[in-house]
């Protein structure tokens, strides 16, 4: 049992981890244009001071025992009411200490290209005010020790992600792709609402340590639901079938945004949220293959969607799709997983930023063209980008010994203890990756120039090519640092659970096929892309391709079943309220002006008909009086 | 003789009195007509007071009386306002007081 | 300085004030507004003074007491007094009057259809600033109705004679609407003190006297019903909501955050003042009834929200919904919910001036056009405003960190606990409320700049300071309360814990029982 420490020393700095950057953007959205000059600086810095407190942390918590290293910290009481009892207090353990490390390092690494990205954007400061808001929010996500907290971290980088999204909002697509991304978030929020008030009933508090300590005590029915709800938030946050359709419109948004947010953090804020509740999802097996399954799906939409894009950018977001299908799937597996799909996520972070912030330096060269039959040969024009990302691409189709290879291994070796079959479709998932990944960096850096007349690409300023070349620096040997160096199934086990079943095969011979079958892919791929020449004009593809380019219908999908019903019933609403419900008060208003309009008639002007109506009243009342009297 | 007798002719006075009201055009006479049933009201009130017995009914006549002369006052000077604006007096005409 | 007769100076001072601004010649518009905003600005700070001394952990169940005969013949009498409902309630009115004030600083002049004058408008906002810090005090139920109905009053000439083309047909259907209601309240009203002579030997108004009194059931659910029927007319509940999206389109935009942000409260604010306690049984027999209604008014308002062409008519209707979270919330009887549905009223006071408000701050720059199509792009040539307007659609899409997802979570979660399925559907009416709310920031700010707004040959300006400085409370009050709710918490639950121990519903189980989810059913 993990004990949990008050937050001292160093850990009381844990609320100045989330206040840092969430102070720099507050004082860059109210300063206004003041800011323009020094603003982009402040934001930069102070995500790295919350990357120093954060290493500062990391090795103040490696001096300790390792069932002492969670520490929480009380900031103040938020909501009480009643028996609901919800402090806004943070914990710090193994799992939140590398997401917070990923967050701050990448995220600074992130940041200081946007200095490079964005130079020439009117609109800078905004856009880092914006970072600064996602960084604190995301920080908050992953530090907070209840539900509740987490919702609002959660909706927080929703909210940044929004807003960058549709940062070049005078694109009525970006801004489209904005609201679309909220709108499919929020039916995902329904169900982190749904858990969050259904885990309250059920165990009478929030927070984590409460809700992990008495499941055994909740029957499975319930869990399930809990499972199920918690699935279907982690679902919308990290576009993972059926509520994948925003990802890919997502980027729309500046490249680095597309790295930090939409690869390398907020999208995995969904295995976040399973592997922090895998106490729940162990005592629901049900929940658990739901998962699996829902891993398994994206996967291959992904990876699918990913082999048919002719934009860079949408076709790295099918990968990123597919690479965190990988690692929901890895949770799903139970405590044999949880710790490869951090390890997995941490790795992809690196690698996938690297590859989003290449494709950026390509794209900042090429006059922000993103279609990939315009490109070709670059590998000569920009070395250093090109080294870069092939550094990514050997990481993430998973060849030795870049670190995507580590983990991508340890996943389909957690699937082959589990079952025979899911592992081998995650194999058959790997070929794909080494096939539309060769195809991307053969479209982009080999082949012919198939450039537009006017562009004229050139390598990016240094404050681009460094933080590509620390990324490519940890694509390559982060994934043995972690797993050698750092034992990260030992550092994540306290929180997380590991454990470790024999397979039928010896290790040796997965990794054998598995790379095999990345081998074949990309020779695929190779020799469709680079031997051959890449028409300009995209080809008219078979019925898969043609499929995969339209999102294998997602957007379809969504309009025929929700979009346009909601929208019809609600036109039908709108009338029914005008015509019937406010046509009887404007019905009940006319009735008696009619009604009015028809007495008034009597009112003739003769002063002889009053006078006539006056004795026919009398008389009708002395009758009735009679009457009354005689009864 | 039978107080009863009394009510019969306020009755019958009154009677007169609407049917004048209802079937004349002439102002005054309508006018006229209207005095009447105040008459026979004031009739029946002195012959309930005295088949009563007591003076309640007496001092009510008394009051119609006097609303009666106020009201001879406001109505006349309203007739004679109308007959000088249409030079007529049927009370049929000014009829523009109406929906 | 507690014997200081606090609620009635309150609500004095702004009846002085607006006597004197009505005596203004009408030469002096400025002078006439100088005065209101001043005399709206001490009310403020006589109820935040108020509200310093409010003891949150007291046991009386009202504070500030005050009480005088009135009509000593039918046991009227004038007696106020605030529990911690009515108390954030008038801060909340307090708190929007100069906001609205200052906001409105030039609506008035600049409008050539208008018939009133600039002072009259003024004088009405206090008059009306009077008339609701009352209704919010009054602890006599009698009084309770007189400033009911006449709140009327100012409002009908705010909207009949400061609004757009429609509306005096606008004002007319809100005040026939309203009386319509006030009359079945006033009929259930003379059968409550009848009531109260037959059971407490001479008649009463007095709310503690009321509630103290135990009413056959079958009664209460007829007196229930005279009272339910103004309250939700007032708040207003499908389907009696026809009435708020004329008043809403035609009014001014100051007159709609004080209609829609504080005197639509009072419908629910009755309702978990008077109903509950007074009723009690009758509201547990019709709750189902009401429970339905809310439902159907969350639901429906954020669907026709989704198609609206007109903003003011956008807010309306997404006030509808947003009513439908609050009547839900009081009608479980739990804690939670009903403390949800009192932080929601604060709430959305706080986002309907914040939409409205910026929504009038924008059209006011363009010929006073509603029309979502005629609006576009503003945000690049207007990103404070369009900043302003984000946050106050975010705050009524309840985003968290906000406090109307305080109020919001509350809610849902007080519903959930009581009726797991009521809980679970409402909760989906957070997805349209999304779509609506960013549909219409989509429209209006991003994307290319619409021609029409550069049509007089220069294009919209950004926020000038007056209007920032108007807008930055809200939107303070709005995040600040949002991550530190215990001042409003603090307050409210001990009121609502009161409220809950007279209707005597018992708490829902902390262990649910899942029968409808789980097969196995529950281990309980």
């Amino acid at each position: 049992m993990t004990e949990i420490l008050p937050a001292e020393g160093v850990f009381s700095l844990l609320w100045v981890l989330i206040a840092l950057p969430a102070a720099g953007a507050l004082i860059l959205l109210l300063g206004g244009r003041r800011t323009n000059t020094w603003g982009p600086y402040l934001g930069i810095l102070t995500v790295v001071g919350s990357a120093v407190i954060a290493v500062l942390m990391l090795l103040a918590m490696m001096a300790e025992p390792a069932e002492q290293r969670t520490v929480i910290q009380n900031v103040y009481d938020w909501v009480f009411v009643g028996s609901f009892q919800v402090s806004f207090a943070l914990q710090l353990d193994q799992l939140s200490i590398v997401f917070v490390l990923l967050i701050t390092l990448v995220g600074a690494l992130i940041f200081i290209y946007s200095l490079g990205y964005m130079a020439h954007d009117p609109d800078r400061r905004k856009f880092f005010a914006y970072l600064n808001l996602f960084v604190a929010a995301m920080l908050l996500l992953v530090l907070a020790n209840n539900y509740l907290l987490l919702y609002v971290g959660w909706e927080g980088v929703g909210l940044a992600s929004y807003l960058l999204i549709g940062f070049w909002q005078r694109k009525p697509t970006a801004a489209a792709a904005a609201k679309k991304a909220f709108v499919i978030n929020r039916v995902g929020d329904v169900g982190l609402s749904v858990a969050i008030m259904l885990i309250f009933v059920t165990f009478g508090s929030v927070t984590f340590q409460d809700v992990f300590g008495q499941v055994g005590e909740a029957n499975e029915g319930t869990l399930t639901a809990i499972g199920l709800l918690l699935l279907l938030a982690a679902a919308g946050k990290s576009a993972q079938f059926p509520l994948q359709a925003w990802l890919l419109d997502a980027m729309e948004g500046p490249t680095p945004v597309s790295a930090l947010i939409h690869a390398a953090t907020m999208v995995t804020a969904g295995v976040y949220l399973i592997a922090r509740s895998n106490a729940i999802y162990n005592a629901a097996t049900w929940a658990a293959t739901a998962v699996v399954v829902v891993g398994l799906i994206t996967i291959f939409m992904g990876a699918i969607i990913g082999s048919a894009k002719d934009d860079i950018k949408k076709s790295l977001a099918g990968s990123t799709m597919s690479q965190i299908g990988y690692m929901v799937f890895a949770a799903g597996l139970g405590p044999i997983g949880y710790v490869f799909a951090i390890f997995h996520l941490l790795t992809h972070g690196v690698f996938k930023a690297g590859l989003f912030l290449g494709a950026g330096s390509v794209m900042h060269g090429m006059n922000d063209g993103v279609n990939m039959r315009r490109y070709g040969a670059l590998k000569g024009v920009m070395v250093i980008t090109f080294i870069t990302f092939m550094a990514g691409y050997l990481a993430i189709i998973g060849i030795p010994p870049f670190s995507g290879f580590w983990s991508k291994d340890e996943i389909i070796h957690a699937a082959f203890e589990r079952n025979s079959i899911i592992g081998a479709a995650a194999i058959l998932a790997a070929g794909i990756t080494g096939f539309y990944m060769t195809r991307m960096v053969a479209m982009t850096f080999f082949g012919k120039k198939r450039w537009e007349d006017d562009v004229h690409p050139h390598e990016s300023p240094k404050v681009m090519t460094i933080p590509l070349i620390i990324l490519a620096i940890g694509s390559t040997f982060m994934g043995m640092a972690l797993l050698f160096w750092g034992n990260i199934e030992y550092w994540l086990e306290p929180v997380v659970g590991y454990e470790s079943v024999p397979t039928p095969l010896p290790t040796w011979v997965y990794i054998v096929v598995t790379l095999v079958v990345v081998i074949i892919g990309a020779i695929i791929g190779w020799v469709t892309y680079a031997r051959k020449d890449v028409p300009i004009e995209a080809p008219r593809g078979n019925l898969l391709t043609r499929a995969a380019r339209q999102d294998l219908y997602g957007d379809a999908i969504n309009d025929v079943l929700v979009v346009e019903p909601t929208y019809k019933s609600a036109h039908a609403l709108t009338t029914f309220d005008n015509k019937a419900v406010d046509g009887f008060v404007t019905w009940t208003a006319s009735f008696v002006g009619d009604l009015s309009k028809r007495l008034r008639r009597s009112q003739t002007g003769f002063a002889r008909s009053y006078a006539l109506s006056m004795v026919g009243g009398a008389i009708i009342l002395l009758v009735a009086l009679i009457l009354v009297r005689l009864s | 003789m039978n107080p009863a007798n009394y009510i019969l002719l306020s009755a019958l006075l009154f009677s007169i009195g609407a049917i004048g009201v209802l079937v004349r055009r002439n102002a005054i006479i309508v006018f006229m007509s209207v005095e009447l049933m105040l008459n026979s009201a004031n009739l029946a009130f002195v012959a309930f007071a005295r088949m009563n017995g007591n003076l309640d009914g007496q001092v009510v006549a008394f009051f119609v009386m006097v609303v009666a002369a106020a009201e001879v006052v406001v109505g006349l000077a309203i007739i004679v306002t109308i007959f000088r604006t249409r030079r007529s007096a049927s009370i049929d005409e000014p009829n523009l007081l109406k929906y | 300085m507690t014997d200081f007769p606090w609620l009635t100076a309150i609500g004095v001072v702004p009846l002085i004030g607006s006597l004197v601004v009505a005596l203004l010649p009408k030469s002096k518009p400025m002078l006439a507004k100088q005065i209101a905003m001043i005399v709206s600005l001490v009310v403020l700070g006589m109820t935040i003074a108020m509200a310093l001394q409010f003891d949150g952990k007291s046991t009386e169940p009202f504070q500030f007491v005050e009480s005088y005969p009135w009509i000593p013949a039918f046991g009227v009498n004038y007696s106020v007094g605030v529990d911690g409902i009515g108390l954030v309630l008038i801060a909340l009115a307090a708190t929007l009057v100069p906001v609205t004030i200052l906001a409105g600083w030039r609506d008035i002049e600049g409008d050539q259809e208008s018939e009133g004058s600039v002072k009259g408008y003024f004088a009405l906002v206090l008059v009306l600033e009077a008339l609701m810090i009352g209704v919010f005090a009054a602890t006599d139920v009698f009084l309770f109705y007189v400033f009911f109905e006449v709140m009327l009053v100012p409002v009908y000439f705010m909207i009949g004679r400061y609004g757009g083309p429609q509306r005096s047909y606008a004002a007319i259907k809100f005040l026939l609407y309203s009386l319509l209601g006030g009359l079945f309240m006033l009929a259930a009203l003379v059968g409550l003190y009848v009531v109260s002579i037959r059971q407490l030997g001479s008649g009463t108004f007095d709310f503690l006297a009321l509630v103290g009194m135990d009413i056959d059931p079958n009664t209460q659910k007829m007196l229930f019903l005279g009272f339910f029927f103004a309250f939700a007319i007032k708040a207003p509940l499908w389907p009696f909501h026809t009435w708020l999206p004329d008043a809403a389109a035609e009014s001014k935009p100051g007159t709609s955050v004080l209609l829609i942000g504080v005197l639509d409260k009072v419908g629910t604010f009755g309702m978990i003042r008077y109903l509950l306690p007074i009723f009690p049984a009758a509201s547990e027999f019709y709750a189902p009834v009401v429970i339905g209604m809310a439902l159907i008014g969350i639901f429906y308002g954020a669907y026709i929200a989704l198609t609206a062409k007109d903003m003011k008519r956008l807010f309306a209707y997404s006030s509808m919904s947003h009513f439908g979270f609050i009547t839900l919330g009081i009608f479980v009887f739990t804690s939670i919910g009903q403390t949800g549905s009192v932080v929601y009223m604060v709430a959305h006071g706080l986002s309907t001036a914040a939409l409205f408000l910026t929504a009038g701050f924008l059209m006011s720059r363009r010929r006073e056009s509603a029309l979502i199509s005629d609006y576009g792009g503003v945000n690049k040539v207007a990103p404070v405003l369009a900043g302003f307007f984000l946050v106050a659609v975010l705050s009524s899409l309840a985003l968290p960190g906000m406090v109307s997802f305080i109020g919001e979570f509350l809610v849902l979660l007080g519903a959930f606990e009581r009726y797991i399925w009521v809980g679970a559907l409402a909760t989906l009416g957070i997805v349209i409320t999304a779509a609506y709310a960013l549909r219409l920031y989509q429209k209006s700010m991003t994307g290319p700049l619409n021609p029409s707004l550069e049509a007089d040959g220069n294009t919209i300006t950004d926020l000038k300071g007056r209007e920032i400085t108007a807008l930055m409370p809200i939107a303070a009050l709005t995040v600040v309360l949002g991550f530190y709710p215990a001042p409003l918490l603090n307050v409210i639950e001990p009121a609502v814990d009161r409220t809950l121990e007279i209707v005597q519903v018992d708490a829902p189980d902390s262990g649910l029982s899942l029968d409808g989810l789980s097969s196995e059913g529950s281990e309980q």
